[in-house]
């Protein structure tokens, strides 16, 4: 990994953490696609589908929120939901806080607005190196590049979506991507637990209305690997 | 889904996940959170996705019955073989597409 001794520019820094955020988009802008598409599907309108992105701008919640829209959930059923799909980026927050610490407000309004899964992968590398004064600047890099991917490949597959072929079984590539996301977080025993019991229960509680088995099976999956740790 | 219900969870929906996005960046006293909390974070990535990554795969078993679902069962399956293998998002997400497409290309 390279060593900066001097601060890099706020200039540099921004344009570092779009270039970092490349390969990941790659993924991402798929997942936009289908969105935009599917939200058609689910009954969501065009302003919907788009408003879900910007509003809620969390890929997994958005996906799992077309399955309550098509079931007809109450909102506060979705709302709940997206809290618990979402609790993983207090995790994310978390770990940034340290390092915007000494931020004004606006700041930190902007790049919590924009910390994703994706965005937060790379942006915390940035952190594992030296010469940190401008590296705020890398962090909304990142979140600025998924950020623009996001809305413009929701905007077209809005737009175009009904017309990639079925055959091409693009909704296949989002458990692929949750996947990918999954494995690099399997670093020890409790959280290989984590993820087992999770799963295990999700599909053991499938019957529940609302992907409430979701919800339910993360919870417990979190509680089990707790014990799991504490008994080592 | 009336578009007033909509319009309402999607507002909530922003808030709540906003406001975990900000939450430690504006938290004043880290320090006081309940330790149980804090250990219990680290392990809501790998439990959230794992419980998504179940359902994920079992809707096409639910959809079109153990038999119409093997090729996406075993094209995850060598994605998860070598994603372990290679840790990397294009290798898992490619290979898992490639394989995909080839066993229903191969299965018709």
């Amino acid at each position: 990994m390279e060593e900066n001794t001097s601060p890099l520019s706020p200039r540099r820094e921004f344009l570092d953490g779009v270039r970092d955020e490349l390969p990941l988009l790659l993924g991402v802008i798929p997942f936009g696609l289908i969105f935009g598409a599917l939200a058609l599907e689910a009954g969501v309108s065009p302003m919907g589908a788009q408003g879900l992105s910007l509003f809620v701008f969390a890929g997994s919640a958005q996906f799992v929120s077309l399955n309550l829209i098509s079931t007809n959930a109450p909102a506060a059923v979705m709302v709940f939901t997206i809290f618990i799909v979402n609790l993983r980026h207090a995790l994310y927050s978390a770990s940034l806080s340290p390092h915007v610490q000494h931020l004004p407000t606006r700041w930190k309004m902007l790049l919590a607005y924009l910390l994703t899964d994706e965005a937060f992968a790379i942006a915390q590398r940035r952190y594992l190196r030296s010469g940190l004064e401008q590296a705020h600047w890398y962090t909304l890099g990142t979140g600025v590049a998924l950020w623009t991917s996001w809305q413009a490949s929701t905007l077209v597959g809005v737009l175009f979506g009904a017309r990639i072929p079925e055959s091409w079984s693009l909704e296949f590539a989002l458990p692929l991507t949750f996947m990918a996301m999954l494995l690099p977080s399997l670093v020890d025993r409790p959280s290989w637990a984590a993820a087992i019991s999770g799963g295990a229960l999700a599909l053991a509680l499938r019957s529940l209305p609302y992907n409430l088995g979701l919800v339910l099976g993360a919870m417990i999956g979190v509680a089990v690997a707790v014990l799991a740790e504490k008994d080592r | 889904m009336s578009p007033g219900t909509f319009w309402l969870a999607v507002a909530g929906g922003m808030l709540v996940t906003f406001g975990t996005r900000v939450s430690f960046f504006i938290l004043p006293h880290q320090d006081r959170l309940p330790p149980l909390f804090r250990r219990g974070l680290r392990f809501v990535p790998p439990a959230v996705l794992g419980a998504l990554l179940a359902s994920m795969l079992a809707d096409p078993i639910a959809e079109l019955g153990l038999v119409g679902a093997w090729p996406r069962l075993a094209a995850a399956g060598l994605a998860a073989a070598a994603g372990w293998r290679t840790k990397n998002t294009w290798v898992t997400i490619g290979l898992g597409m490639a394989a995909l497409w080839l066993l229903q290309a191969l299965t018709g």
